[in-house]
């Protein structure tokens, strides 16, 4: 059964990390089509959560085709694996290393690439609200 | 946006003005507010903000002075049957009979409330590995805490009230009390109202904020919608609070620049495009601490209560 965990120290609101663990998952491939996600009770006395967290966790995960509840059954993973095709990804990954290249050239350290990442995602979600 | 008993249009609590006086001083004053059913409410503020006037009077010990409370839509009239049955307490420090033993506490439960339920009571106890024949002064703290909300859960009330319940608790009996708690939650849709000082460890348990201040509510609402109705803006110290894009709940201020938490909407933030300003999401603990840090005088904008007078120095800290 799959288990999330929670940092409290991240500032990432606790539903949205549960979303993103089971995105991961996906795309790792901890997580399959038909896997059962554990029940909201389980999750909310496992993490010491609201379990009301839990639930909007779980409505996004559907929102977003990842995940359907069955009823009387529980939670269960829809999607076969990354919502974004494969050669999508490829894509994004290859021109993701062209950019990384570029940026190490210009004399970037890793840590200021990932302020500069951190700060360009962080204006882009501001611009969205 | 929060996720409740669709079925729950009743509130699990409503207070309309409500008010209780000591003598000349106002306990609490003017205090409007609700919980729907289903909701883990964190009720926080400073020594003396009116949280137990608060907690008496929904629980049915005290008599409002003024305006009303129901709970699942009936009226909270103090001492009567009808009230405390479908209210649960569990106490600040836990009070038990401390010669008692454990099984006499769950049959005194059972003796006084009708809709007891004695087996989900022994079952707790059994799973907790709390022996029965032990006296209550020889329990430990954590256990003590838990056999207190035993006896509430055993009562098969709709409303839980907590009062400073992880208070004289240690960490990890913190995390096993509030364990079942939040399991609880989830099993039995019950609706909890917690008042607590541990702001810090409240965000991943409550779902509904109330901060009380000077016997007033400054701030009520969904944790959510409230954290999405406020930023933590970082502008020069020069600008003055009348340009800044919404109201100003608290500020301080550096050599060169201050640091101000704003109530705004979306709108209001969008289009502000200040070159040297930065707005970053708040977080619960900075929400909190920036309503209970709060000047006395400001207006309470955007509350549901309307804003009444207030006496008294503004509260400086909040105890821990």
């Amino acid at each position: 059964m799959f288990r999330f965990r929670l940092d409290g120290s991240s500032g990432v609101p606790p539903y949205l990390q549960l979303v993103h663990q089971v995105r991961q998952a996906l795309l790792l491939g901890y997580l399959q089509e038909g896997d059962r996600l554990p029940t909201v009770k389980d999750v909310a006395a496992d993490l010491v959560i609201n379990p009301n967290t839990v639930v909007k966790a779980y409505r996004q995960l559907e929102h977003e085709g990842l995940a359907g509840g069955r009823p009387g059954q529980g939670t269960f993973i829809t999607a076969t694996s990354s919502p974004v095709p494969s050669q999508t990804q490829q894509d994004l990954r290859a021109s993701l290393e062209a950019w990384l290249r570029a940026a190490e050239e210009a004399g970037m350290s890793d840590e200021t690439v990932t302020a500069l990442i951190a700060a360009a995602r962080h204006d882009m979600r501001k611009e969205r609200v | 946006m929060a996720e409740y008993d669709a079925a729950g249009s009743v509130p699990a609590l409503r207070t309309d003005r409500l008010g209780r006086r000591y003598g000349k001083i106002w306990g609490l004053r003017e205090c409007t507010l609700e919980v729907p059913a289903g909701a883990v409410a964190a009720l926080v503020g400073p020594n003396g903000a009116g949280k137990t006037t608060l907690l008496e009077m929904v629980i049915g010990l005290l008599e409002p002075t003024e305006g009303r409370v129901s709970v699942f839509g009936e009226s909270s009239r103090a001492n009567t049957a009808g009230s405390l049955a479908r209210v649960g307490y569990v106490a600040q420090d836990h009070p038990l009979y401390r010669d008692f033993t454990v099984a006499d506490m769950l049959h005194l439960g059972r003796a006084m409330n009708p809709g007891w339920e004695q087996k989900l009571a022994a079952a707790r106890i059994d799973a907790l590995g709390i022996p029965a024949q032990r006296k209550v002064r020889h329990l430990s703290g954590g256990q003590r805490a838990q056999v207190s909300l035993t006896m509430a859960l055993a009562k098969r009330a709709p409303l839980l009230v907590l009062d400073e319940p992880l208070a004289s608790l240690d960490p990890v009996a913190r995390l096993e009390f509030m364990r079942d708690v939040m399991a609880a939650a989830a099993d039995a849709a019950l609706t909890f109202l917690i008042s607590s000082h541990v702001v810090s460890e409240l965000e991943r348990y409550c779902d509904w904020l109330i901060v009380l201040a000077d016997g007033h509510v400054q701030l009520a609402g969904p944790a959510d919608d409230l954290l999405g109705a406020h930023r933590l803006l970082t502008v020069p110290r020069a600008t003055p609070d009348a340009e800044l894009p919404g109201t100003v709940i608290d500020r301080a201020d550096s050599d060169r620049h201050s640091t101000v938490l704003l109530r705004a909407d979306a709108v209001q933030l969008a289009v502000q495009g200040h070159a040297g300003w930065q707005a970053d999401p708040v977080s619960f603990e900075q929400l909190v601490m920036g309503y209970l840090q709060r000047p006395s005088a400001a207006a309470t904008t955007g509350n549901p209560a309307p804003a009444a007078p207030r006496p008294g120095p503004s509260p400086k800290a909040v105890t821990r």
